[in-house]
């Protein structure tokens, strides 16, 4: 079964078309990235999977779980860490953990689960603090103990490290890493999109509403046609390039020759051998593979341009 | 299946947040009827006849107390959940498998209890003044409830309708206030000019007070099972609507 499986949604604000028929499905333990800039409508899709937005049309379902007419069983499958650093000032962190694990309908037999989460997420010396009184990393932490409470089999991280420092952001990914390897599917949406290339197994993009890539992340990025080539020149090398590299040369500070490569088309050696005969003389030289930022950025500018 | 333990949780949430601020919820209320008890009492004799055989004192407890509770059921619900809605912490309860009705039946009930605690505290405090005494306890039951569930759903009303503190601020003055003074606390409906005698019939917090006060003295000036059937009504339109606005997810989900 589909951990997440979505079919044909739209969301329209009157004339705005916030998401505009998009369908895709996740795999049970998947670790999926959901990519977009600002205004793509990833929040509108994460809302509408997690009852806080409905679809103008089009279903969704976790788990085989219809988000519109299964809503009680589709939200026990779903743990949703928010974007926005929300908090209940009159609580403390363990109250809300309490309360949280309450609306779920848990009760004391879940207080290991709870002193678990704790543990987990370094909480122990905050957890009779009122949550105001708490730093950003720190509240961070606590929401997401709170999404996870009922031990959803599916946890959506919406921008979960915006904000948050070097050393508490490796300990988040450690511990949703750990999560993941436990069988839970995690469902990412970030800026950072170094982040998302070395956790995620598939990622989908967003833009304008509408679905513009879903394909397992080797795949997408074997998509991306250019990859750069950068040398680093001898100071006596004269640099006059025939015109096919000519054609391929890209600004690059004094000293050093960049050139856009095809990946397919042109062959590292034979352009080697060729800036040789020209008289390039070089001491030493990087390629520079494309990554999901020049995925993302291509996809999204070609969307711009359609 | 309905969700049962998380609505007491809920309730229990809401109830704990009351009880955390309790200076500004149960005292203050209380503290303010006192003043309002002291006030009049020096300024206006006591001897002096409201309804048959009710001296000013006596007559005038009831009405504060329904006065406070009102008030106070309201100032719960509005306030929490429109905290709770700037926070942004709304969306906890949003996220978890908790009903619109549910929902409802949790903010009502803790208004409700929030209204009985202030009510039971201004009884208690205005004995140093009159002893009033409850001569129909479940008649008064039914219209603490009607009026703090009508009051308490208006609450929710508010606080989803509001884009700002102002907007709850001005219910509440506008509203909320001006309909329980013009209700017959501090006086009765029958010193009025004939035109506000009939306004006063169409103002439903007037039949809470005199049906409250009639439970409490054993008299009144409109029947008790009118007052009840108005607050009855009064608690199902305010519901109705506070349910309405749930079940859209007005200004709560889009």
């Amino acid at each position: 079964m589909d951990a997440v499986s979505i079919d044909g949604l739209s969301k329209d604000y009157g004339s705005l078309k916030a998401l505009s028929e998009v369908s895709l499905t996740i795999a049970e333990g998947a670790f999926f990235a959901l990519l977009g800039p600002n205004g793509a409508g990833k929040s509108t899709l994460i809302n509408i999977l997690a009852g806080l937005t409905r679809a103008t049309s089009g279903r969704a379902a976790v788990l085989g779980c219809d988000v519109r007419r299964q809503w009680r069983k589709a939200r026990h499958q779903l743990g949703v860490v928010p974007q926005e650093l929300a908090y209940d000032p009159f609580f403390t962190v363990r109250e809300m953990l309490t309360l949280q694990s309450g609306y779920f309908g848990l009760g004391k037999e879940n207080r290991p689960w709870l002193n678990e989460l704790i543990v987990a997420l370094d909480l122990e010396d905050k957890i009779d603090t009122t949550m105001n009184h708490l730093s950003g990393g720190m509240k961070r932490r606590v929401l997401v103990a709170q999404a996870l409470v009922h031990r959803p089999p599916v946890v959506i991280l919406d921008e979960p490290t915006a904000g948050v420092d070097v050393a508490l952001r490796a300990q988040l990914w450690s511990f949703i890493r750990g999560l993941n390897a436990k069988g839970h599917t995690i469902i990412l949406t970030t800026h950072y999109l170094e982040e998302a290339e070395s956790m995620c197994e598939k990622i989908a993009i967003l833009d304008r509403g509408r679905l513009v890539a879903l394909a397992p992340k080797d795949e997408l990025l074997s998509r991306y046609s250019w990859r750069q080539l950068r040398l680093q020149l001898m100071p006596e090398s004269t640099v006059v390039l025939p015109d096919v590299l000519e054609a391929k040369r890209q600004a690059a500070p004094q000293g050093e020759l960049l050139l856009r490569l095809h990946r397919e088309h042109d062959h590292i050696g034979e352009v080697l051998a060729a800036l040789e005969q020209t008289g390039v003389k070089f001491s030493d030289l990087r390629i520079h593979e494309p990554g999901l930022t020049e995925v993302y950025t291509e996809v999204t500018e070609a969307n711009n341009h359609a | 299946m309905p969700n049962f333990y998380g609505l007491y949780i809920l309730f229990a949430r809401e109830v704990w947040r009351f009880l955390k601020v309790s200076i500004q919820t149960i005292l203050t209320p209380v503290i303010t009827v006192l003043l309002y008890l002291l006030i009049f009492s020096s300024v206006i004799s006591s001897s002096r006849e409201m309804l048959p055989g009710v001296n000013y004192l006596t007559f005038l407890v009831p009405g504060l107390m329904v006065m406070a509770m009102l008030q106070n059921a309201f100032a719960n619900s509005s306030s929490s959940l429109f905290q709770a809605r700037m926070n942004g912490n709304v969306i906890f309860i949003l996220l978890a498998p908790i009903s619109d009705f549910e929902f409802y039946l949790a903010f009502v009930g803790a208004a409700v209890a929030r209204g009985l605690l202030v009510g039971i505290g201004v009884w208690l405090a205005s004995c140093y003044f009159a002893v009033v005494p409850l001569s129909h306890p479940l008649f008064a039951l039914l219209l603490v409830f009607f009026c703090c569930g009508s009051l308490g759903a208006l609450g929710l009303v508010s606080a989803i309708i509001a884009d700002k503190w102002d907007h709850i601020s001005a219910f509440q003055n506008f509203v909320i206030v001006p309909f329980s003074f013009l209700s017959g606390v501090f006086f009765s409906i029958s010193d009025l000019p004939t035109f506000w005698q009939r306004a006063s019939h169409f103002n439903p917090f007037f039949y809470l007070v005199d049906g409250f006060r009639f439970t409490c003295l054993g008299v009144s000036e409109v029947s008790v099972l009118t007052s009840i059937c108005v607050g009855a009504v009064f608690f199902v339109l305010s519901s109705f609507w506070a349910l309405c606005l749930l079940r859209r997810g007005y200004n709560l989900r889009s």
